[in-house]
């Protein structure tokens, strides 16, 4: 499941959601992952632009992987401004076992960060600024550069 | 003739262009003083697939997408 909100997320309602929908789906562990914003270098919080189309299919890929594992992964994520420690992504794992949850969990949440195509600002002064000096260039970036680059 | 967008934080409209491969596209791009920087970290997607290579023939309608680079979360 991928849900995408406008501004913050609701915390306990989502994760409240997610439990009840697996009660009894004889899952053993539920592993959620909370992102929140902290309040560091004078920002007033975040901002983001998703592209949903490929958003689409990466996280279909991951429900596929999970799906391997006996386990099932949810996703909610903000879009547009998100204040301070508001929250604005939650990843989720059920699984039989905990050792895959916790696994999946981790992997998932390193390959959303470097693959997801979600982009950051920081909302500072009133200005919306692209946080490039944290983001990731996609694998396979560059190729329209040409060989001088 | 083939759509060109452009994702994120890249303050660029989108173009309509009659090329035949994305080495067509390479090459238009890089006479764009704009676009130096992000051609370098880009990365390329048709029709919401990324590809990995500029040689794949583009067709009438094609959509062609630049994503720089992310940070969800």
């Amino acid at each position: 499941m991928l849900s995408l909100y406008d501004g913050a997320l609701d915390v306990p309602t989502i994760l409240k959601d997610w439990y009840a929908e697996e009660a009894t789906s004889n899952y053993g562990a539920y592993i959620p992952f909370v992102g929140t914003v902290r309040s560091e270098d004078g920002i007033d919080g975040l901002s983001f632009d998703i592209y949903e189309p490929i958003l689409e299919s990466w996280f279909k890929a991951w429900q596929e992987k999970a799906k391997a594992k006996g386990a099932i992964i949810k996703m909610a994520h903000s879009r547009g401004d998100v204040m301070l420690h508001e929250s604005s992504y939650i990843a989720s794992v059920f699984s039989p076992k905990r050792r895959v949850a916790l696994e999946f969990i981790d992997e998932f949440v390193e390959d959303f960060k470097a693959s997801a195509p979600i982009w950051k600002y920081d909302l500072i002064n009133g200005e919306r600024v692209y946080a490039l000096d944290r983001s990731t260039a996609i694998k396979g970036s560059g190729i329209l550069a040409g060989e001088n680059n | 003739m083939v759509r060109v967008e452009f994702l994120g934080p890249i303050q660029k409209d989108s173009l309509e262009l009659e090329i035949q491969n994305l080495n067509e596209l390479a090459t238009i791009l890089q006479e764009d003083k704009e676009m130096t920087e992000w051609l370098t970290n880009c990365a390329v997607a048709v029709n919401d697939t990324l590809v990995s290579s500029l040689e794949a023939p583009l067709k009438d309608g094609d959509k062609i997408s630049l994503l720089p680079p992310v940070c969800g979360g």
